[in-house]
Order: C-alpha cells, then structure tokens, then sequence
C-alpha cells in the first residue's frame, strides 16, 4: 500500500517535472523525428481528404508537404493528424502537431489568448450561405425566419447571429457536432440553409447527389483569412512556414512550376537563382538546405498549381480564385521579396 | 504512545493521509497545468463567463438572447440537460414498468414481445439508436413546405411538430390555485382512505374520490368561463410555421432515445425485483382470495419496489449522464453549449471542468434524493 503511494506521489512529481522540460526547437525535434507532424481537417474533400490509395490529398495537406519540403527536401516525409474543430489548437499547443494547417481562421484573439502564431493567409475565405436552388432565394437577406443548419466549431455560429441581428432578423440555428449529420439534415430539407466558410461550402455542394441543385448565395457574411498555425516563442520555426507558404506564391510569380523547376535552375533572373538555391545562401539562414525553395516547388508546384489540382475549376469544388489570385492579377496573394 | 495503537486513531490517520495524498495530486497536476497555460501565453480564468455570448441558441427552456453572457448560455445548456433528463425518466420509468410486468405475463405472446423489446434495446449503443431515430425523422417526415396538417392548426415536418399555443390571458392564478389546492385535498384523502382500509379491512372508493377532488374545481372553473384562453395558431411564413408552439425534431428524437433505452433497463430491474419477492407471497395473496392483478398491485410490487430503487438509481444517473449524446443530434444540451464557448474563447479547461462540475453536483442530488427514497421504503426490520 506505502509503495502505491509512493509511485502514485512520483508519478505527480513526474507530470510536474515534464512541463519545464521542452528545451529542444521545433525544427530540432521535427528533424531528430524524421518527419513533419502536421494537423489537418477530418476528411474536408478539397482541403484534406484521404483518396483511394490513402494518400492524404489537398490544400491544406499540400501547404503540410512544402513545409516538409523546405526541412527535409521530401514533402512526403509528413505524418497527417486529423484534428478535432474543438480540440485542434490544444493539439498544436501540446506538441502532439509541429503545425496546424486545418482551414483555421486567423483572428485576433485566437493569437493573442492561445499561445500560438499565424504564417501568412494561405487562403482568403468569407462565410456564405448555401440553400438548394429550388428556394428561390438569391441574397441572405432573405432568409429571415428560415432554420439554418451549422457547426458549432469556429466563429460561424457567431457570425450568422451577428448577420441576422445587424438586419433585425430572426432565424433558427440548427448546431450539429458531426459534419455528416449536419450534411444530411441540410440535404433533407431540415433546414432551408447551411452555414460556413465558402470553400467548406464547396466542398460540401460537391458530395451532394446532385450539386446543380444547390446554389451558394453571393453575400459573404465574414472575413475568413484561413491561415497555418504554430507555437509561440520559437521564431526560426515560425520563419520556416511562412517563407515556405510564400516561396509557393512567388514561385507562381516567376513562372516557376512542377514541370520546369529543373530547367529554371539554370535561369539567368536573379530572383530564381536566389529562391531556387542556385547562387547565394538563403536557406543556411533559417537552418535549411540550400535548396529549400527548388525542393517546395518539386514536391508541390507553385501556389497556383496546389489551388487548381485541390479546389480550382478543374475540380468537384470548382472554385475559381476571385480574392486568391496573385496580387499583379487583381488578388490578395502577394509574397515578401525572396533576397 | 497508547493512542498509536487505537484502532479507530489509525483508521481515521491512514484516510486522512488517503485524502492527503489525493489533494496533493490534484493540487500539483493543477499547478502544474497552470503554470504551463501560463507559460505559453494561453488564457486562464473564469471572466470569460460574463462577455456576452454572441451566439442564439434555439431550443431554450429559459429564455435567452444573443446579447446575454457566456454564463447564462451555460445555463440554458443545463436546463436544457435537465429538462429532456428528467421527461426521459418519467416516460421510461411508466413505459419499463409496463415492459417488465409484461415479461412476467402468463400470455406468451406478451412476454416473448417484451423480452424482444428490451433485448433489442438493451445491445445495441444508444447512440447509433439516436442517429437512427433522428435519421427517421428527418428523412421520413416531409420538409416544412409540405407539412402535414393533421388537425386545425397541428403540423407534422422534419422541421417538428407545431401545435397551436394556449396563452392564458386571465384566471390563470385561480386556474393554479385550484389545481394545488385540488392536489393538496386529494393527498390528505388519500393517505385518511388508505388508514381507514388498514384499521377497518373494508375497502373504500378513497382513489376515486382523490381523483375527483382533483380534477373536479379545475375543471369547474374552465365551464364557468373563469379562465380566459387566446389560442396562437401556427401560421404558413416565409419558409417555416411561425406562432403556436414548436417541438423540434431534435429534441423528440433524443427523447425518444433515452425513454426507450431507460424503459428497457426499468422493465428487467422490474422483472428482477417482483421474481425476487418470495413466491409464498403470491400464495398468500391466492388464499386470501386476491385477483392476480390485485395481488400485484397490492402484495408484489410493493415488496418489490424495495428491492428494485437501488439499481434504479444507476439507470436514472446513466439517463442523466446519456443525456450529452444530445450533441450527435443537434439537440442544444450543456456540452453542446459548452463546445460553441469553448470554440470562441478556446478556454478549454474551464469550460470542462465547469461541464464535469455540473454532471457530478447534479449526478450526486438524484444519488442524494434516491437514497433518501430507499431510506424511507425500506423494510425496517426490527
């Protein structure tokens, strides 16, 4: 009996002890491990999803492989964790993920209260409204008094209500914890509406029997800059996701895709040789190979390849880029200068 | 050193060193947890709990606004909790003593009934028979649009069932004076007939006279037009019925769902207390010249009432605790609440240890009321 209380005293002792011990950079610990842990959505078509050979397909699994690419220049050397809306940022908090790259909203309060840290918008999203063409609606000013089906995670069920409150409006709210639940109460006619970020919308119009039965109206109630996450305090690592993320974009930039990455080594701008690794030392300053960039681009393509092979026209979800083509196109993307 | 060697000194010693040890765990693994948050910059703290809340909640038991605090949508989640818990109980309780006496009937087609009725109910998760319902529901039922109309004003969708409102405009409080009073009256009848039936062995009519006290000044007072009714009939919106009052098909698909599983459990804890009460019993009863029925209600199930509120006590706090599958099926319960507060302010901790805190009080008061119960029907042998 003594020695059970003993061990169960050490065992405290212990839990308290582990707390202070974490000495160690992320990058060290991604690169001791051998692989990127990175949390992602529970099968989002489009954004992260498993396909038929289990290889974990999408935006957010691509942005998980260029960071990979940048530290181990194999963007299949990552191991994804489908994360829980509620339980996601505890997740990165504790160090069971390296990064949270999980369509997650960038807003203020998230990172100033959770300890954590955006990279840069990878995706400029806006909550909007979904209701099957046959309603005959076409604005969600429209749809006061109508039951409207949602998630409780994220800010959506607060936007929604501040919507219909600013237009002195009422509406049901239909709060589903399971995402197939709350498709199939939309999809039978529960509710005359479902709620969330337009690119979910898309992805959720494009399991539907029949998606030309469904519109999404053109109001976007919200800013949803979707956006990876990661732990506070450790800069260097934090570095690496975002000029990962950006090196995606200015590769778009410059003409530097998939197919001709090996060509555009020996290109004669002097931008491409710097992101590419062929002159200077741009990748010993955030503790990568030299050959950071050329790897990203290898591995995933430029940013405008990761949007069209995941989520753009070619796809089910069939999104076109509107506010996430590049900044010279009339967009929002835009990257530092890589130099 | 004499006291060393008490027995009742070291039992007391060794359960507060026990104790001891147990609050150290918790104190340190608190600590702990907080100097960690703290470390990495996370939020701590309870203020959260008066920033309004920001979200609607549609199914309330008490009334709530997007402009009200986090605390009171907390609140709303726990009566909502504590409302489709304890019409659960009361429906499975009346629904399982139905069951179990079946079970025990000499009709074979009834007993065989009963016993498929709870094994089917009994092996297999409620979850999955949450979702089935619920699926039911939702996919069966036509949408609003072409709602049933079953009677005037009665709707049927799988937007829920909407039935017209009785807003009482006036006499409401002699409506309720009658109604108490009725009750009181009918109780101290009740408890003077079954005295006299004991002293005098004569059956008397105490039952119906209880009932007729009950209901008659009620009903009375409706005839002579002293209560003023306004009806609010449901009327065809925009997209949905507006006015009359709506039960929603999460609500009746939870209900459901936890009155049948707790039915099921009713009716075999039933079984086993009335197969537990001594078979003389019923011989006695058969000599005295009892009817089977009476002999039951009489002579069994009392006796078997003390056997069965103990194991009744689990199946009430596990209907309670069962009660948070309700976030499955979009039916706004405390967890379901807590999850949407605890998505905005990502206080994570608290927001759990708030939840746990309510399911173990509340766990713990129907343990409290249970036992009183038990305490008071229990044979006292002397």
């Amino acid at each position: 009996m003594k020695q059970a209380l003993l061990s169960i005293f050490a065992a405290a002792l212990g839990l308290a002890a582990a707390g202070s011990a974490s000495a160690a950079t992320t990058l060290e610990t991604v690169k001791a491990r051998g692989k990127l842990v990175c949390g992602v959505s529970l099968a989002t078509p489009g954004f992260a999803a498993p396909d038929d050979k289990g290889r974990m397909q999408g935006f957010d699994a691509d942005i998980c492989r260029s960071i990979a690419a940048a530290v181990f220049g194999d963007g299949d050397k990552v191991e994804f964790v489908p994360t829980n809306i509620n339980t996601r940022f505890q997740a990165l908090q504790s160090g069971e993920i390296d990064v949270l790259s999980r369509q997650t909203t960038h807003t203020f309060s998230r990172d100033a209260s959770l300890g954590l840290d955006f990279g840069p918008t990878v995706f400029y999203d806006g909550q909007g409204l979904m209701v099957p063409k046959s309603l005959g609606v076409t604005s969600a000013k429209e749809l006061t008094e109508a039951a409207i089906c949602t998630l409780p995670g994220t800010t959506t069920a607060q936007n929604i209500s501040d919507f219909f409150a600013a237009i002195k409006g009422k509406f049901e709210l239909v709060v589903f914890e399971s995402p197939d639940e709350n498709r199939a109460a939309f999809f039978s006619g529960r509710c005359e509406a479902i709620t969330s970020d337009r690119s979910d919308l898309a992805s959720i119009r494009a399991v539907a029997n029949n998606p030309d039965d469904y519109v999404v109206l053109p109001d976007t109630i919200s800013k949803e800059p979707l956006a990876p996450a990661f732990r506070q305090n450790d800069s260097q690592w934090g570095d690496i996701v975002s000029w990962s993320v950006w090196m995606l974009m200015a590769a778009e930039e410059k003409g530097i895709t998939q197919a001709n990455v090996d060509e555009k080594l020996k290109s004669e701008d002097p931008d491409v040789q710097r992101m590419l690794g062929a002159t200077e030392e741009l990748g010993k300053m955030l503790g990568l190979d030299n050959k950071w960039g050329y790897n990203i681009v290898k591995s995933v393509g430029n940013y405008g390849e990761v949007f069209e092979r995941n989520v753009g026209q070619g796809t089910k979800l069939g999104m076109t880029r509107g506010p996430n083509a590049l900044w010279n196109a009339g967009g929002l993307i835009y990257s530092p200068p890589i130099r | 050193m004499a006291f060393l060697h008490d027995m009742r000194f070291r039992a007391y010693f060794y359960q507060i060193v026990a104790i001891g040890f147990v609050a150290l765990i918790g104190w340190t693994m608190f600590s702990t947890a907080s100097g960690n948050l703290a470390k990495q910059n996370i939020a701590t703290g309870f203020d959260f709990l008066t920033r309004p809340a920001g979200f609607v909640i549609t199914e309330s038991a008490i009334a709530f606004e997007q402009t009200d605090t986090v605390g009171r949508a907390i609140l709303v989640g726990i009566a909502n909790t504590v409302k489709v818990s304890l019409l659960a109980a009361i429906f499975g309780t009346v629904l399982g003593l139905g069951v179990g006496i079946a079970r025990l009937s000499h009709n074979p087609l009834l007993a065989r009934l009963a016993l498929v009725y709870v094994e089917l109910l009994r092996n297999v998760p409620l979850l999955l028979y949450l979702f089935l319902w619920y699926s039911l529901i939702i996919l069966i039922l036509p949408p609003v649009k072409q709602a049933l109309h079953l009677l005037p004003g009665v709707y049927l969708s799988n937007s829920g069932l909407v039935v017209p409102a009785a807003l009482v405009e006036s006499g409401g409080l002699a409506l309720l004076a009658c109604l108490l009073g009725g009750a009181v009256a009918a109780l101290v009848i009740r408890i003077i007939s079954t005295r006299r039936r004991v002293t005098t062995g004569q059956s008397n009519h105490g039952g119906l006279i209880a009932l007729a006290v009950l209901v008659l000044p009620a009903l009375l007072l409706w005839l002579a037009n002293g209560v003023a009714v306004s009806w609010d009939f449901p009327t065809a919106g925009k997209f949905r019925l507006t006015g009359g009052l709506h039960v929603r098909p999460e609500f009746v698909a939870l209900l459901f769902g936890l009155a049948l599983s707790v039915s099921a459990n009713v009716a075999e804890i039933v079984r086993a207390g009335i197969q537990a009460v001594n078979k003389g019993q019923w011989e006695a009863s058969a000599a005295l010249g009892l009817s089977r029925g009476k002999a039951m209600r009489l002579v069994v199930l009392p006796q078997a009432l003390r056997i069965i509120i103990p194991p009744l006590t689990n199946t009430y706090l596990t209907v309670f605790k069962n009660s948070s599958l309700a976030i499955a099926i979009g039916y706004p319960d405390l967890v379901m609440v807590s999850n949407t507060v605890m998505n905005q302010t990502g206080q994570a901790i608290e927001t759990i240890a708030i939840f746990m805190g309510v399911y173990l009080t509340l766990s713990i008061a129907i343990s409290l009321l249970m036992n009183w119960y038990n305490a008071h029907v229990a044979l006292r042998e002397r």
